[in-house]
């Protein structure tokens, strides 16, 4: 069983280039990872017999809202550059240890490496920060909307700056 | 005109108006289709279970929308299910009644305000007949929705309204 502080450890000495520190922003640490590296991460961290880590607990995306604000006549916004972040929760049920791995990515270009060819569960998880919060996973075998409507274009419901359309289908929405 | 038995003397005839044998036989058996949708449906199945019977009124579910008289809303009406729904009451044959049960189903409820994913109301899709309110209502509202349901179709009529 290892802490996060050593997992990070173990971490910076086999990727010194790009694993440099640790997003101490909430109440977990998570480890920063950049989203083209995150496959061959997540892969060090799935096999290495160190640390197994056979599942993932959960994958979330998170808009940060860290963008200039450009506010309209209406009252609605928009976001012009700023960050999302996709945040990976991982367990190994046979060392009983946890970590926390983060990739931040622009809001122009939120393209992420995709885990599902480590853990199976990570498809529909990706599917579904894909569908709320538009992450681009690169790879991933079938990236479509999950929960909204696969004919969906009025973006992504869970950004900060979303505005819902009139219409659907012709049913009035707001 | 509610239980008939024993309440005539000659046995060979019945008088009444067509209309109103229509209506009753209609009122007396609205089989509905056999769907819920969110937390409301819970309540739905326990009304449909044996201590509420909604069967006593001549509710049965049944599973395909041709065989059956109302459609109750029992939930959250995403827009994607909205479209199924319309579907759905598009295939019942006429006359087809529409019950909405529960503030989702009636308003939006919860989800008026931020939920971009909820209808807010069921009217907007497809003609509603009855609102049950409440979050869930409880069984005894929704008897009490179909007995309104009743109410409505014991009052209908063959005669053609003229236009106001
Ligand atoms: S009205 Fe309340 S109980 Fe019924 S589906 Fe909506 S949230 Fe659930």
């Amino acid at each position: 069983m290892k802490t996060q502080q050593e997992i990070f450890e173990i971490l910076k000495a086999q990727y010194p280039d790009f694993i440099t520190t640790q997003d101490t922003e909430a109440n977990e640490l998570a480890i920063e990872v950049p989203a083209l590296q995150i496959n061959s991460v997540c892969q060090f961290l799935a096999s290495n017999p160190d640390l197994l880590f056979d599942s993932l607990i959960l994958l979330s995306a998170l808009d940060d809202a860290n963008g200039k604000k450009n506010s309209e006549a209406d009252g609605s916004f928009e976001f012009d550059g700023g960050t999302l972040s996709v945040i990976y929760h991982l367990e190994s049920s046979k060392l009983r240890h946890k970590v926390v791995l983060k990739v931040v990515v622009p809001r122009e270009k939120p393209e992420v490496e995709s885990v599902s060819s480590i853990w199976q569960h990570a498809d529909w998880e990706e599917r579904e920060a894909y569908d709320m919060i538009g992450i681009i996973f690169l790879n991933h075998p079938n990236l479509q909307r999950i929960l909204m409507p696969y004919d969906w274009d009025a973006g992504f419901p869970l950004r900060k700056d979303y505005k819902n359309p009139e219409f659907y289908m012709g049913i009035k929405v707001p | 005109m509610g239980l008939l038995d024993k309440q005539f003397s000659d046995e060979n005839i019945i008088l009444t108006k067509a209309e109103d044998l229509l209506n009753w036989a209609r009122l007396s058996s609205l089989w509905q289709v056999g769907f819920g949708l969110a937390c409301c449906a819970i309540e739905m199945m326990a009304t449909s279970a044996s201590h509420y019977d909604f069967d006593r009124f001549g509710v049965i579910p049944r599973p395909s929308p041709r065989q059956a008289d109302i459609i109750i809303i029992s939930g959250t009406v995403t827009l994607k299910m909205a479209t199924r729904i319309k579907r759905i009451y598009e295939q019942m044959p006429d006359p087809k009644y529409v019950i909405s049960m529960g503030s989702c189903s009636n308003s939006g409820g919860p989800y008026w305000e931020h939920g971009y994913h909820v209808v807010k109301g069921m009217d907007r899709v497809i003609p509603v007949d009855v609102y049950v309110p409440g979050c869930p209502p409880r069984p005894e509202a929704l008897l009490e929705g179909l007995l309104k349901l009743q109410e409505k179709i014991r009052n209908e009529s063959l005669v053609k309204k003229e236009k106001v």
